[in-house]
C-alpha cells in the first residue's frame, strides 16, 4: 500500500486510490466539479488541482492514482493560483444570475467562487448564450449555466442505462443535450438535478418555488416504492416543497426515483381534511364525534366475524399494530394487507422479503427476475442491480414479458411455467445458477398476486433449494414488493387469523352480503364494486377509489404528516419523521384508531407512540431494532401445485401513479401524458 | 469559426451502398468484438465519403452498426470539424486563412475563389456543383498559402493559380498535379539553398572534440581568474 503525504499529513491507501480520495479519507478537502463518487473520472474541470512535489505542473488530483512516497500539497501558493485561474476561466462564461437561479443557496460554483475564486473577473468580452434545452417535464434547463461537467452525461449512461444524454460539439461550442432534445425517459432522470454542480438543470415542477434557507428539512423514508429510499422532505409552513434523497449506502446510496422525488404536489391537492358521513346517498362533512357513533352504531350490531379490514400500500405500521389489535377487540379475524392478494406466507419471514438485501445484489452473479420489472417497480433498486451489472460477469433471466431494462437479460419466457421447468432442474437456465456463486432469485408481484401464486412461490423455493440459492452467509430468495406498507404489514401480522379471510375472501363475502362491514386503512387498489352492500370505513389522507366508495372517512395523515415505522422490502426498519402537520381536521392514523377504540369501548392498551411501538417490539422483534435487517430463518413455505402457463401482467403499467399520491399529483399526470401516453395521444392536430 | 450545427433538412433515410458496405466490414473487422465503437470515426468517414456529407440518419445508421447510442455517433460528428454537418457541392474547396498562409497571401486565394465561384466563404454554388470553407491551420504551412480540393492540397498557391484549379474543376479536366504550384521540391527552400550546403554524399570531417573541450576549459579558466583578480 502506497504512503503519502497531503498538507504534511502521511496517509497510507489503496493502490489505485486518486489524490482526491485519499485526501479525503482524511480530511483534507479539495473543491472539485466533475468528480463525483459515484461515477467514472472525467477530469474535465481542473478544478481540483493539487501541488505534487517534483511534478513540474499542477496535477488533477480525481483523475492521479497515487504514488509511493508523494508529496502533495493542497493549499501552496501555486495549488490556489491553478485554482483560482481555473475558477476565473469558468465564470468566463457562467452568467451572474445568482438572485434569479433556482440553485442559489445550494451552488457548488458560488461556494468555491465564495473560497477558491478572485474577487473581481477581468474578461471584459461578451459571455456566451446557449439555447436551452428540453429534458422532460422534471428537469429544467439554463445551459448557458453550463459548465460541462459532463456529471449528468455520465450518470444517465452508467447510472440510469440510458444513454441519451450527450455534449455536442467541441471548446467554447460544446453543449450537453438530449438526443434530439427529447424527455429523458429514465425513472431516475430527477437525480441530474442534484449532481449539477451549477443551476445549469434545475427541478421543473420546484423552479422558483423557495429557496434552500426558507425550508425546514426533516429526515423521513419514503413509501412510493417498496425500497425505502431515505429521503429529506423539505417543507415551508405546512407546505412539502420538495423531496431530497439522503445517503443510505445500504438501501439507495444517493439516488431517489422520480415517482418519489416529484409525487409530492399531490399531497396538496384531493386531501381528505375532515370527516364525512354517507346521508341519503351523498357524503356530508360532520364532526369527529358523529363520524365516530356512526360506525359504533353499525359496528355494535354486527358480530366480530362480519367484519373485515383491509390495509393500504402507504399503511405505517402503527396504524396498522393499532387497526390490527382493535379488530381483535372486536373479535374479528377478517384482516388484510395484501390487496393485490399475493401469496405470501404471513409466518415465514423468509418467504416475503428480500434475503439476500439491496447492498447484496453487488455480490449477486446470476440473478433471475420472476414476475418483475424492476425498472418500474423499484428503480433504484434497478440501478444497484445496473451497478452489479457494469462490472461484469452477471448473468440476468427474466421470466415475464419484455421490458426496458437498463442492462442485458435474456429473455427465459413470458409465461410462469418456465419456472417449474427451472425448478426441475430442465431448463438450461438452472446451470447457470447452479454454477454462480452467489445466485439470486426475485420473484415479484405479478408472479404471486395471481391465483396460481402459492405454486409459484413454492416453486420459486424450490428453486432456492435445488439450484443453491441458500447457503452459509448467502440466501438468494427474494421478493421484490411494490407497496411500502407490504413487509410491515406482515411483520406486524395484519394478516388473515385463524379461520380469518384474506383480501380475496373479505371482498367474495362482502358481496355475498356475508360481511357487514370493511374498514379501508388506506386501502385503494382494491376492486370497490365487489364490496357490495357492505358499510365501508375508509380511513385515509386522499379522495381516491376507497374514500368514494366509503360510507365514512376518517381523514388520516399522509407518510410526511405522521412519525411513522416502515418496513422496506428487505425487512429494514425505517423510522420516518413528521415534516408538516396533516392538513385540517385529518390527524395521525393511529391515534384515530385510538380514539375509536375508546368510542367502541374496546379502549386499546397506549396512550402515546413510544407505548405502541414497545407493543410492536415484544409482539415481534425485528421492530426493537431500527435501520437493520434482521437475516431470516429458511423455512418451508407456499404449496406446490400447478402453475398455469398464463404470461406475467405486470403490477406497476404507469409508474407515474401507482397510489393515491402519485395520481393526485399534476406533475405525475404530466409524465404520464410525456411517457406513458406520449405517442399514442399525439396526433396531427396535437402541433 | 462559429458554432457548428446539424442541417436542419434532414433526408428521411442512409444506407450505405455495397462498396461502402464492404468495406466498413473490414473496419469494423479490425476491432476486438465488444470494442466496434473504436470504428466510429472511419465509418463515419466512409458516410461522408459517400454523401458528402454526415446526415442524421447516417448517424443513426452508424449508430446501429456499431451497437453504440446514437448521442455518442452524434457527440463524435459533431467534435471533429472535418466532419460536415450541412450538405456541401460536389467540389468542396478549403482555403486555410490562419497566420502563415494570410502572411503569404491566402487573402488573394480567397478573392480568387470568390472571384470565379461568386460564393463567399461557407457558402455552397446554387448548383451545388461548388462550396467554400475557411479552415484553421492546414498542416502545411511551410508550402503557404494552401488550399484543399477533396483530399489533395495544393500549395503556393496565388491569385491566378488558384484560378486555374477552379476553372479545371469547373470543366471536368484532368487536375493539375497536387503538391506545390510554384514546383519546388516538397517542402524544400523555394530558392537557392542557406542550410545543408554540404554534399552530402562526402563523408562527415573527423572532429577533435577534446581539443575543443580543452579550449573552452581553458577560456573558463581565464574568465574566472579574471574576475577573481583584485581591481587594478
Amino acid at each position: 500500500m502506497p504512503k503519502l503525504t497531503i498538507d504534511g499529513i502521511q496517509v497510507e491507501v489503496p493502490p489505485n486510490t486518486t489524490i482526491l480520495q485519499a485526501a479525503e479519507q482524511i480530511g483534507v478537502e479539495i473543491p472539485r466539479f466533475c468528480y463525483h463518487d459515484r461515477l467514472s473520472i472525467a477530469g474535465n474541470c481542473r478544478m481540483c488541482l493539487v501541488d505534487v512535489e517534483k511534478s513540474p505542473k499542477p496535477v488533477a488530483s480525481c483523475a492521479m492514482p497515487v504514488n509511493e512516497g508523494m508529496v502533495v500539497h493542497t493549499k501552496s501558493e501555486r495549488a490556489n493560483k491553478a485554482r483560482g485561474g481555473v475558477m476565473e476561466f469558468l465564470l468566463i462564461n457562467h452568467p451572474l444570475d445568482c438572485p434569479i437561479c433556482d440553485q442559489g443557496g445550494e451552488c457548488d460554483l458560488q461556494d468555491q467562487a465564495m473560497a477558491y475564486g478572485f474577487d473581481r473577473g477581468r474578461f471584459h468580452e461578451n459571455k456566451r448564450a446557449v439555447t436551452d434545452k428540453y429534458m422532460g417535464p422534471l428537469v429544467a434547463t439554463c445551459m448557458t449555466r453550463c459548465i460541462h461537467c459532463t456529471r449528468c452525461v455520465r450518470f444517465a449512461t452508467e447510472v440510469a442505462g440510458v444513454p441519451e444524454l450527450g455534449a455536442l460539439g467541441r471548446g467554447e461550442d460544446m453543449e450537453i443535450t438530449t438526443y434530439l432534445e427529447r424527455a429523458l425517459s429514465s425513472e431516475l432522470s430527477g437525480n441530474v438535478v442534484d449532481l449539477c454542480p451549477v443551476g445549469a438543470l434545475t427541478s421543473k415542477p420546484y423552479a422558483f418555488h423557495a429557496r434552500p434557507w426558507e425550508l425546514r428539512k426533516t429526515e423521513s423514508i419514503d413509501v412510493m416504492d417498496a425500497v425505502g429510499t431515505n429521503i429529506r422532505v423539505d417543507a415551508r409552513g405546512r407546505e412539502v416543497m420538495r423531496v431530497l434523497p439522503r445517503i443510505n449506502e445500504d438501501v439507495n446510496e444517493e439516488w431517489l426515483a422520480d415517482k418519489s422525488r416529484h409525487a409530492c404536489d399531490g399531497l396538496g391537492y384531493q386531501r381528505l381534511d375532515r370527516p364525512y358521513v354517507r346521508r341519503n346517498g351523498k357524503l356530508t362533512a360532520v364532526s369527529w364525534e358523529d363520524a365516530f357513533d356512526a360506525i359504533a352504531v353499525r359496528l355494535r350490531a354486527s358480530a366480530g366475524n362480519r367484519i373485515a379490514a383491509i390495509a393500504g400500500d402507504l399503511a405505517d405500521c402503527e396504524s396498522m399494530t393499532a387497526l390490527k389489535d382493535l379488530m381483535a377487540a372486536l373479535g374479528s379475524h377478517n384482516i388484510d394487507c395484501r390487496q393485490d392478494g399475493a401469496a405470501l406466507d404471513p409466518k415465514v419471514r423468509a418467504s416475503y422479503i428480500f434475503n439476500s438485501t439491496i447492498a447484496g445484489i453487488e455480490r449477486a452473479d446470476a440473478i433471475l427476475l420472476v414476475g418483475t420489472d424492476p425498472r418500474r417497480e423499484a428503480p433504484v433498486l434497478n440501478a444497484r442491480i445496473r451497478k452489479r451489472f457494469k462490472k461484469g460477469g452477471l448473468a440476468v433471466g427474466v421470466i415475464g414479458a419484455d421490458t426496458k431494462l437498463t442492462y442485458k437479460a435474456e429473455n427465459l419466457g413470458a409465461s410462469a411455467d418456465v419456472l417449474a421447468k427451472i425448478a426441475d432442474g430442465t431448463h438450461p437456465f438452472a446451470q447457470v445458477l447452479k454454477n454462480a456463486k452467489n445466485p439470486m432469485i426475485v420473484v415479484g408481484m405479478a408472479a404471486l398476486s395471481r391465483a396460481d401464486g402459492n405454486a409459484i412461490l413454492a416453486a420459486a423455493r424450490q428453486v432456492a433449494d435445488t439450484c443453491g440459492l441458500v447457503k452459509d452467509g448467502w440466501n438468494g430468495f427474494n421478493v421484490l414488493h411494490t407497496a411500502a406498507g407490504r413487509v410491515g404489514g406482515l411483520d406486524v401480522g395484519f394478516a388473515p387469523g385463524e379461520g380469518g379471510k384474506d383480501t380475496r375472501g373479505i371482498l367474495e363475502a362482502a358481496g355475498k352480503g356475508e360481511i357487514d362491514a370493511v374498514f379501508l386503512l388506506g386501502a385503494d387498489e382494491i376492486d370497490t364494486a365487489k364490496l357490495g352492500k357492505a358499510f365501508v370505513i375508509y380511513q385515509g389522507h386522499h379522495g381516491d377509489r376507497g374514500a368514494h366508495r366509503a360510507d365514512v372517512i376518517l381523514p388520516g395523515a399522509a407518510y410526511t404528516e405522521k412519525d411513522g415505522t416502515y418496513v422496506n422490502t428487505e425487512g429494514r426498519v425505517q423510522e420516518a419523521y413528521r415534516a408538516v402537520f396533516p392538513p385540517g381536521d385529518a390527524r395521525e392514523d393511529w391515534t384515530i384508531l385510538r380514539a375509536l377504540s375508546a368510542v367502541l369501548s374496546k379502549t386499546l392498551p397506549y396512550d402515546n407512540i413510544k407505548q405502541l411501538r414497545a407493543r410492536m417490539a415484544k409482539a415481534n422483534p425485528v421492530f426493537a431494532g431500527y435501520d437493520k435487517v434482521q437475516p431470516a430463518e429458511w423455512k418451508s413455505f407456499g404449496a406446490a401445485g400447478s402453475i398455469s402457463a398464463t404470461p406475467f401482467v405486470y403490477p406497476v403499467q404507469n409508474y407515474y401513479m401507482t397510489d393515491p399520491i402519485s395520481r393526485a399529483s399534476r406533475t405525475m399526470a404530466q409524465c404520464t401524458e410525456e411517457f406513458v401516453l406520449g405517442s399514442k395521444q399525439k396526433t396531427g392536430t396535437h402541433g | 469559426m462559429s458554432a457548428r450545427v446539424m442541417a436542419e433538412n434532414q433526408p428521411a433515410s442512409f444506407a450505405f451502398n455495397a462498396e461502402m458496405q464492404e468495406r466498413a466490414k473490414k473496419i469494423i473487422a479490425k476491432y476486438p468484438a465488444g470494442r466496434q465503437a473504436s470504428a466510429v470515426i472511419p465509418l463515419l468517414d466512409l458516410a461522408q465519403r459517400q454523401e458528402g456529407w454526415v446526415s442524421r440518419p447516417a448517424m443513426e445508421q452508424i449508430a446501429v452498426m456499431l451497437e453504440m447510442a446514437p448521442i455518442r455517433v452524434m457527440e463524435v460528428a459533431t467534435f471533429y470539424t472535418m466532419f460536415k454537418l450541412a450538405p456541401v457541392g460536389k467540389n468542396h474547396i478549403q482555403v486555410c486563412t490562419s497566420l502563415s498562409c494570410w502572411l503569404r497571401g491566402s487573402n488573394d486565394v480567397v478573392k480568387s475563389c470568390k472571384d470565379k465561384l461568386g460564393i463567399g466563404l461557407g457558402e455552397v454554388t446554387t448548383d451545388g456543383s461548388f462550396s467554400l470553407e475557411e479552415v484553421e491551420c492546414a498542416g502545411a504551412c511551410v508550402n503557404a498559402p494552401v488550399i484543399a480540393v477533396g483530399d489533395d492540397y495544393y500549395e503556393d498557391v496565388d491569385y491566378a493559380s488558384t484560378g486555374k484549379i477552379i476553372d479545371a474543376l469547373k470543366r471536368g479536366e484532368k487536375l493539375p498535379p497536387h503538391g506545390s504550384m510554384t514546383g519546388r521540391d516538397n517542402a524544400a527552400p523555394a530558392g537557392e539553398k542557406t542550410s545543408l550546403t554540404d554534399d552530402p554524399t562526402k563523408p562527415i570531417p573527423k572532429q577533435d572534440f577534446a581539443a575543443a573541450k580543452a579550449a573552452f576549459e581553458k577560456a573558463k579558466a581565464e574568465a574566472a581568474a579574471k574576475a577573481a583578480a583584485p581591481k587594478a
